[in-house]
C-alpha cells in the first residue's frame, strides 16, 4: 500500500468506513497488532508455584525471556484458569522483586556484602563440616544415634520433589536429623489423621470429584480464597442442585457463595462434629451397610478400656507426671501394639523412663501411607450390640454431644445445626453422597488431629469415604508441600512415611520392621520398600551383610520438630541453619523465639527470592527497634542465596490431589540465582571432597552415599528427571519399576520413594504426561501420575457394596466384572485388580492374602476405616472436646480443660494465658482467629513484593464486630492494637457484621479475625501476627495452635521502641502469668 | 443478531456476579497483559475488601465489594445468613452508543471489527474529553503519562481466537466472554434460574439494546440493584442530545445571521 493510500483522510473517504469511527481510524500500530502469546518462541509447559491446588501453566518465552504466564486450558484441575497470585506469576519471577546475587553478612556485620557464588558456596561447605562435627552425637542414653544437633534445615514445600529428595538424602547421610518444612506447621495433623482413620494421610479425595457431591461442608477452610481455582468444582456441584455449607468464625468470601453459613466459636469444631456424630447414631441415620462392613464398627475393645465418659474427660492409661498415655487398655480385645509382647514392656519403660521420648517422637506420623500395625485376632460383632463393641463405645463417648451442648459450647443456634444435621444426613446414603473440605482451621489446634479424626468419622458413619462426591478434600496450601510430606523434609520421616528410626526402639533393621510392619496389608512389605530405599541412598555399599547399612541413619530419640530446634538455638546446641524457601519470622509460632534462636547460631543460610524477614532480623527486625537486641552484637553469619523460580527449573511438585505434576524450565535463572537441586547438589559435591579419603567412621554415610547425577547447561544444573527416576527406582537389570508390588527386600531394586514408585514406569516421566481433560473421563488418568499408583479417589473399593456392586447407579465408580474377572469403572482401582469381593483369607494368611474382598481400606492392618484408632496417636483413639491452650471459656463437657497430653513449654518468651474460670482470663477476653486473602500467599515471600499483589491488599488488618469495636472504642479503617502474653501487634481496623459475637455458655464472645501475611519487609509491610501465638502443640505431631488465641485489643498503633516490650509486659504483670500458667496437665477430677 | 459491519458476530463480556467470589485475577491477569502499571497506592481503602476502588487508566477491571445486612430469601434455607456479601467485576461496557467515541477528536477511540471500543495508546493526544463523556466514569487518564487508557476487551488475543485474560483466569467463570447474542441468552436463563430459586433481585445490567447507551457489549448479572455497585441506574450516551443540540445551535446561528442580514438591507434601503 502506498503512503497515500493509508493517508488516513483519504482512507477514510474513499473507503466504507466515511465517519472515521472504524477501520480509517485504526494506526499502523494497530492494523498490525499481534498478541504476544502468537509470536512467542515457545510455549512450555508449567504448574503454578502458588498454592496446592496446581493450576497448569503455559510458559511463553521469546529471545530467551519468559514474557507471559497464563492458565494451561488442558489441566483438568485448573481448566485453564488462575487465581490472582497465579496470574502474577509473570511479575513474580521476571519483576525487579528478586535478588539477583548472593550476599553475605559477617559476623557482627551492619550491611551485606557481596560474595561470589563459588566461594559462598565453599564457605557454607565448611561450615556445615564444622558444626556437623561440633554437634556430633554417637550415643545418646547408651544408645546408638549416630547424628549432629548442630545443624537444622527449614524449608521444602515450595520445591520441588527432586529438591527435597536430594535434601533429605544428603542431610541424612550428614547425619542431620533436624529437616523440618512447612509441612510440620501446616497439614502435618492430617497425615496422622486420615492415615489412621483409612491408611493413608492424604486427601481421601481429588478436587475435581467435588462437582459429584451432592452437599459439601466447608469448615475449617475458606475454601474460595485459599483455593480459587478448586472453587470452581465447589461452584460446579453447587450449579448441579448441591448444598453448601461453610462452618467458620468469621464470613468470609467462601461464606458469600455459600447456601448455608455456620458461625462457630474458633476452637470448639470437635463439639460441632461430636455433636453431628450423636445426631447421625441418636438418630439411626448412619449407613448400617457401610458401616458394618467396611469400618471397625463391630470389633470389640479391650474391657480394660475406660472412656472419657469414665474418667471426665481422660481415657485410661495417662500417666499424670510424664503426660503420656500407655494405649495398652484403647486395643482390640485381642489385639496389640505392633512391637512382639516382650519387647513392649521394654517400650513402655522407655515411655515412662524418659518421659516422653517414643511417644513424642510423632509416630503418629508415620502413617502417611500406612495405618498402625497390629498383631494378635480380634473378634466383631456384627450386630453393633456388644457394649465393647466400637460402635457402642463411639455412641456412648459422644452421647453429651447434644444440640443444645453444640449451642452452649460452639455458640451455634439449635435450629441452625439441625439444618446442617439434616442436609449432611439426607444426602448420604446410597443415592446421594457428602463431601467434607478442610484445611488449617482444622489442623492448627492442640487437638489438630482430632478434629479431623472426627470428620473420618462422621464420613464413615454416613459412608462417604471411598465414594464419588464423597470423602474428605484435604486442602493443602503450598505448591508441593503434599510432596515434602511424601519425600519428606521431615524429621520423623523418610521417603514413603517410613518412620525415621527411634535410637530406643530400631537398633537393626529387623528390629525397625518388627517395630513397625503390620503383619496383614500393604504394610507387611514394609521391609521391602525401607531396603529398596537404602539401596537408593547407599547403592552398592548397601549389603545385606551390613542391614543395608540401615546402621548410616541417625536416630531420632524424641521430638526434634522446628519448635524443638527453635529451643535447641535458644540453648546453643544447634548453631547452623538453612531456611530453603521458608520464612519463620513471620509464618511460626512465636516469631520473637524464632528470631532469638537466630540470633544464637554460629552461621544462617537463606535461599529464597527476596530478602525476607528471616533474612534481615539482625538488621531491622523487632528486636532491633525494640532495642531487645543489637545488631553488631549479634554474632550470626548469614548468607543469602537468590532462588531460582519454577519458570528456571524442571522439576515436579505434587498438588493436593496427590498427583505429581511436572514443570518444564523455560529459560536459565541468571546471575546468582540457582534452583534448589542445584545448591544441593554441588553443596554435597564440595563437602564430598573436602572429606575425601577420611577415615572417620562419622564421614562413612556421606562418602558412600550414591551422588552422582548427571547436569546439563553451563551453569551444571542437576538433570531433574535422572532424580525422579531414582525416587522411582528400577530392579537388578535396570529396569524401571511399575509399582511397589515389585520391590524386593533381597537389595535388588531400588526406590527412593516406594509410593512414588510407577511414577516413571517404562522410563517414561508419567508425570509430564500432559493428555487434555477435554479427552477423558472425569478422573483424567492420564493427566501427569498420583499416589498410589495413579488411583484418583482413594478406597473407591468402598464405592460398590460388599458384593461388588455399586450403591447406586447413580453413584456408581468402581465395581466388580464377573465375565473379566477384574475390578472396572472410572478410575483406577484402589484394590487388589482381580480380587474377587467374595474372597475371604484364611486364618493364618498374612499380607495382601489377609485383606478380604470387603477390605476397602487397603493399608489398614484390619482392611478396615477406623471410627475408633486403638494405636496410632498419643491422644485418644477417639476425639473429645478439649479447648484450646488460650481459652476464655471453662470446658463444659469435662473437668479436663486442655488436651492432657498437649506440648507445652515453660519458655520466658512463651508464657501462657489464664482460661476459663482462672481469676484473670478477663485480661485477654476476645478470641483471636487467624487466616489467609486469596491476595497473598502464606508468609508473604511470594506476594508482597509483587505490586500487582500488594496493591490488592496493601495493608494487615483485623476485623471486629461492630458490637466489639463499640466496647473497644474502634474505628473502622483506623488502627487498633492487639496484644497476648507474647507480644503486641497494630493493625488498621475494619468494622464489619460479617463478625458476629456469639452466645456462648451464657455469656457473649466476640471475635477477632487477622490474617498473617505481613511483615516488615517488602513492598506492603505490617506487623507478624505471629508475634502474637504462643507454642503450644498438637502432641501427634507437634503443630502450633494458631486458629484460636485470646487476646486484647485496644484503639490506636502500638508502643514502639522500648515501650513495646514494657506494655506488654504490664499484661503479663495483669494477668499475673507466671511459668505456671496454662502449664496444667490433668484438671479432670 | 449482533453483527458487526463486517458482518461478523458481536463479541463481549458477560460478567454473572452471582458466582464472583472477589478473588481478583481478573485485576492481576488484564494488568499481567496489558503491562498496566499498579495504582501505586498501598494504603487500605477501607472499602470491605476493595483496594482499587474504581476503573481507571490503571485499573481496568475493578472487583467491588459491598457487604449487605441483608436476608436472602430463599426457599431451600431455613436460617438464611443475615449479612451479605456482594462482589461483582466492573469493565469497560463497550457501549453500542459509545460517548467516548463520538467525542474523540483525534480518532484514537475506534470500533473494532467485534464492534468492541478501543482507545489507541500511538494517537491518543491526552485531550481528556472521553474522559469526562463516558457516562459510567471507565476512562482515566495517566498521571505521569496525560493518555487515556482502558479496557480493549484484549483486542489482540480477541484478533488470534484466544480468550481476553481476564475470562480466562477467572476462577468461577463469573467473566464469561463470547458472542454477544448468545451471552444474552445464557444470561436471561441464568437469570429465570435464579428467579427460580427465590432470588427475585437477580437482574441483568446493560443487556437490553432499548437503554440509554443501546445496550452495552459488556453487560452483567446483578443481585440488587445498580446503584449498590455504583453503577449509574440508568446510564444515558452523554452525547445523545448532540444532535438536537446541533440543530438548535445551526437555527440560533441561522437566525442570528438572518437578523443580521436583515439589519444590513435595511440600512442600504435609507
Amino acid at each position: 500500500m502506498t503512503i497515500l493510500s493509508r493517508w488516513p483522510v483519504l482512507k477514510q473517504l474513499g473507503g466504507p468506513d466515511r465517519l472515521g469511527r472504524r477501520d480509517a481510524a485504526k494506526s499502523e500500530v494497530t492494523a498490525h497488532l499481534q498478541p504476544r502469546t502468537v509470536t512467542a518462541d515457545r510455549v512450555v509447559k508449567s504448574i503454578c508455584p502458588y498454592c496446592a491446588v496446581g493450576c497448569g501453566q503455559n510458559v511463553y518465552v521469546k529471545d530467551e525471556k519468559v514474557i507471559q504466564v497464563e492458565g494451561d486450558p488442558d489441566s483438568p484441575v485448573s481448566r485453564g484458569r488462575l487465581c490472582p497470585k497465579g496470574s502474577a506469576s509473570l511479575q513474580l519471577t521476571t519483576g525487579d522483586a528478586r535478588e539477583q546475587h548472593v550476599l553475605y553478612r559477617k559476623p557482627h556485620g551492619t550491611s551485606w556484602e557481596r560474595l561470589d557464588l563459588a566461594t559462598a558456596m565453599d564457605m557454607v561447605a565448611d561450615r556445615v563440616i564444622k558444626s556437623r562435627r561440633e554437634g556430633w552425637e554417637w550415643e545418646a542414653d547408651g544408645k546408638r544415634t549416630r547424628r549432629t544437633l548442630g545443624i537444622a534445615s527449614l524449608g521444602g514445600a515450595t520445591l520441588d520433589n527432586e529438591e527435597n529428595y536430594l535434601i533429605k538424602k544428603l542431610f541424612t547421610a550428614l547425619g542431620i536429623v533436624q529437616v523440618e518444612n512447612q509441612a510440620r506447621v501446616c497439614h502435618s495433623s492430617t497425615v496422622a489423621a486420615l492415615g489412621t482413620s483409612f491408611g493413608r494421610g492424604g486427601s481421601t479425595t481429588y478436587l475435581q470429584d467435588l462437582q459429584r457431591a451432592d452437599c459439601i461442608v466447608i469448615e475449617g477452610s475458606n475454601f474460595a480464597e485459599a483455593h480459587p481455582v478448586g472453587f470452581q468444582w465447589v461452584m460446579e456441584a453447587k450449579a448441579r442442585g448441591a448444598t453448601i455449607i461453610h462452618v467458620d468464625p468469621r464470613f468470609s468470601r467462601t461464606s458469600a457463595l455459600a447456601d448455608v453459613f455456620v458461625p462457630i466459636r474458633a476452637g470448639t469444631d470437635i463439639a460441632w462434629l461430636g455433636g453431628l456424630i450423636n445426631y447421625v447414631i441418636t438418630n439411626d441415620k448412619y449407613f448400617r451397610d457401610y458401616v458394618v462392613n467396611y469400618t471397625n464398627a463391630a470389633t470389640v475393645i479391650s474391657e480394660k478400656f475406660r472412656d472419657t465418659e469414665d474418667l471426665d474427660g481422660l481415657f485410661s492409661g495417662l500417666d499424670p507426671d510424664s503426660r503420656v498415655y500407655d494405649t495398652d487398655t484403647w486395643q482390640y480385645e485381642g489385639g496389640e501394639v505392633a512391637a512382639a509382647s516382650g519387647e513392649r514392656d521394654q517400650q513402655y519403660e522407655d515411655i515412662s523412663g524418659d518421659g516422653d521420648s517414643v511417644a513424642s517422637s510423632g509416630h503418629s506420623h508415620s502413617h502417611g501411607s500406612g495405618g498402625p500395625a497390629l498383631r494378635g485376632s480380634w473378634r466383631r460383632d456384627e450386630s453393633l450390640q456388644d457394649p465393647r463393641c466400637v460402635f457402642q463405645i463411639l455412641k456412648r463417648h459422644y452421647s453429651r454431644y447434644t444440640p443444645e451442648m453444640v449451642e452452649q459450647v460452639c455458640g451455634v443456634p439449635q435450629a441452625l445445626f439441625h439444618q446442617v444435621a439434616e442436609a449432611i444426613t439426607e444426602n448420604s446414603g446410597r443415592e446421594r453422597t457428602t463431601a467434607f473440605a478442610y484445611a488449617v482451621g482444622w489442623t492448627q489446634h492442640t487437638v489438630g488431629v482430632q478434629y479431623i479424626r472426627a470428620a473420618s468419622v462422621l464420613q464413615l458413619l454416613l459412608g462417604n469415604i471411598g465414594r464419588p462426591g464423597g470423602g474428605i478434600m484435604a486442602l493443602r496450601g503450598h505448591a508441593s508441600i503434599q510432596g515434602s510430606s511424601d519425600i519428606p523434609t521431615l524429621f520423623d520421616l523418610l521417603p514413603g512415611y517410613i518412620p525415621m528410626p527411634h535410637a530406643h526402639q530400631h537398633e537393626t533393621l529387623d528390629d525397625f520392621v518388627a517395630a513397625d510392619a503390620a503383619e496383614r496389608g500393604f504394610w507387611a512389605n514394609m521391609r521391602a520398600y525401607t531396603v529398596s530405599l537404602l539401596k537408593a541412598y547407599w547403592g552398592p555399599a548397601a549389603t545385606p551383610d551390613n542391614d543395608f547399612c540401615f546402621d548410616y541413619l541417625p536416630r531420632i530419640t524424641g521430638s526434634h520438630s522446628t519448635y524443638e530446634t527453635v529451643q535447641a538455638q535458644l540453648d546453643g546446641t544447634c548453631k547452623g541453619y538453612f531456611l530453603l524457601g521458608e520464612n519463620p519470622a513471620v509464618g511460626s509460632a512465636n516469631t520473637k523465639m524464632q528470631r532469638l534462636g537466630m540470633a544464637e547460631l554460629d552461621w544462617l543460610v537463606v535461599r529464597d527470592f527476596s530478602l525476607i524477614e528471616s533474612a534481615t532480623w539482625w538488621k531491622d527486625g523487632p528486636e532491633i527497634e525494640t532495642g531487645e537486641l543489637k545488631t553488631e552484637d549479634i554474632a550470626t553469619e548469614v548468607f543469602f542465596f537468590p532462588a531460582a523460580a519454577h519458570t528456571e527449573k524442571n522439576g515436579s511438585f505434587t498438588n493436593t490431589n496427590r498427583m505429581l505434576q511436572w514443570h518444564h524450565a523455560a529459560v536459565e535463572p541468571a546471575n546468582d540465582c540457582r534452583s534448589d537441586m542445584w545448591f544441593m547438589l554441588h553443596l554435597g559435591n564440595i563437602i564430598r571432597a573436602k572429606l575425601a579419603g577420611s577415615t572417620d567412621e562419622m564421614d562413612r554415610p556421606i562418602l558412600d552415599l550414591t551422588w552422582d547425577y548427571p547436569t546439563e547447561g553451563e551453569q551444571a544444573e542437576p538433570v531433574a528427571e535422572a532424580i525422579l527416576a531414582e525416587i522411582n527406582g528400577w530392579n537388578a537389570d535396570g529396569e524401571f519399576l511399575s509399582g511397589y508390588t515389585e520391590l524386593k527386600d533381597d537389595g535388588s531394586t531400588v526406590c527412593g520413594c516406594w509410593i512414588y514408585c510407577g511414577c516413571y514406569a517404562e522410563g517414561i516421566n508419567q508425570t509430564a504426561r500432559r493428555k487434555p481433560h477435554v479427552e477423558q473421563g472425569i478422573s483424567a488418568l492420564e493427566w501427569c501420575w498420583a499416589w498410589p499408583a495413579n488411583r484418583r479417589e482413594l478406597y473407591n473399593r468402598a464405592s460398590a457394596d460388599p458384593d461388588g456392586k455399586p450403591w447406586s447407579e447413580r453413584k456408581k465408580l468402581i465395581w466388580w466384572d464377573e465375565d473379566e474377572g477384574k475390578w472396572v469403572g472410572d478410575d483406577t482401582p484402589d484394590f487388589e485388580a482381580t480380587k474377587p469381593p467374595s474372597y475371604r483369607p484364611d486364618e493364618d494368611a498374612t499380607g495382601i492374602d489377609a485383606l478380604s474382598g470387603i477390605d476397602p481400606f487397603i493399608m489398614q492392618a484390619d482392611g478396615k476405616g477406623w471410627l475408633y484408632v486403638p494405636s496410632g496417636l498419643v491422644d485418644g483413639p477417639m476425639p473429645t472436646h478439649y479447648e484450646p491452650q488460650d481459652s476464655p471459656f471453662q470446658n463444659a463437657l469435662y473437668h479436663q480443660q486442655r488436651n492432657p497430653v498437649r506440648q507445652v513449654f515453660a519458655r520466658d518468651h512463651n508464657r501462657y494465658h489464664p482460661s476459663g474460670t482462672d481469676h484473670d482470663a478477663g485480661v485477654f477476653p476476645y478470641v483471636l482467629t487467624t487466616y489467609r486473602l486469596t491476595e497473598h500467599f502464606t508468609a508473604g515471600a511470594m506476594s508482597r513484593w509483587q505490586p500487582y499483589l500488594a496493591e490488592l491488599q496493601p495493608e494487615l488488618f483485623c476485623e471486629v464486630s461492630p458490637a466489639l469495636a463499640a466496647e473497644r472504642n474502634l474505628e473502622h479503617n483506623g488502627w487498633a492494637t492487639i496484644v497476648t502474653a507474647r507480644g503486641a501487634v497494630e493493625a488498621r481496623v475494619l468494622v464489619t457484621s460479617r463478625m458476629r459475637p456469639l452466645h456462648v455458655q451464657g455469656r457473649t464472645v466476640h471475635q477477632i479475625g487477622m490474617p498473617y501475611h505481613w511483615g516488615p519487609n517488602g513492598l506492603s509491610t505490617g506487623d507478624a501476627m505471629n508475634e502474637l501465638s504462643s507454642i503450644a502443640l498438637d502432641p501427634n505431631v507437634h503443630i502450633q495452635e494458631v486458629k484460636a488465641l485470646t487476646v486484647d485489643i485496644r484503639p490506636g498503633r502500638r508502643p514502639r521502641g522500648a515501650d513495646l516490650p514494657r506494655f506488654v509486659e504490664s499484661y503479663r504483670q495483669r494477668a499475673r502469668i507466671d511459668e505456671n500458667t496454662g502449664m496444667e496437665g490433668v484438671t479432670a477430677r | 443478531m449482533s453483527v458487526t459491519n463486517l458482518g461478523m458476530p458481536r463479541m463481549g463480556f458477560f460478567t454473572d456476579t452471582s458466582v464472583c467470589i472477589g478473588c481478583k485475577a481478573c485485576e492481576v491477569a488484564c494488568k499481567e497483559w496489558n503491562a498496566v502499571p499498579s495504582t501505586g497506592s498501598l494504603d487500605l481503602t477501607g472499602e470491605s475488601f476493595d483496594n482499587t476502588s474504581h476503573l481507571g487508566a490503571n485499573t481496568w477491571r475493578h472487583v467491588a465489594f459491598i457487604e449487605q445486612d441483608k436476608p436472602i430469601p430463599s426457599p431451600e434455607q431455613g436460617n438464611s445468613p443475615d449479612v451479605r456479601w456482594l462482589m461483582a467485576s466492573d469493565v469497560c461496557k463497550h457501549c453500542t452508543h459509545a460517548a467516548c467515541l463520538d467525542v474523540c477528536p483525534t480518532g484514537a477511540l475506534f470500533r473494532t471489527e467485534f464492534d468492541t471500543v478501543v482507545v489507541q495508546q500511538d494517537v491518543c493526544n491526552g485531550c481528556g474529553y472521553c474522559v469526562s463523556a463516558c457516562p459510567y466514569g471507565v476512562l482515566g487518564q495517566r498521571e505521569d503519562d496525560g493518555r487515556v487508557f482502558k479496557c480493549t476487551l484484549c483486542y489482540d488475543r480477541i484478533g488470534v481466537g484466544q480468550e481476553p485474560a481476564c475470562a480466562k483466569a477467572c476462577p468461577t467463570k463469573s467473566i464469561q466472554f463470547g458472542e454477544l447474542d448468545e451471552l444474552r441468552e445464557r444470561a436471561q436463563r441464568r437469570v429465570d434460574d435464579l428467579h427460580a430459586k427465590g432470588l427475585h433481585e437477580a437482574k441483568l445490567y446493560g443487556d437490553s439494546p432499548d437503554d440509554g447507551v443501546g445496550g452495552n457489549g459488556a453487560f452483567f448479572l446483578l443481585l440488587d440493584e445498580p446503584e449498590t455497585y455504583g453503577l449509574p441506574p440508568d446510564p444515558v450516551v452523554t452525547t445523545r442530545d448532540l444532535p438536537q443540540m446541533w440543530k438548535h445551535a445551526a437555527m440560533a446561528a441561522g437566525t442570528l445571521l438572518a437578523g443580521l442580514a436583515a439589519a444590513f438591507v435595511g440600512r442600504r434601503g435609507r
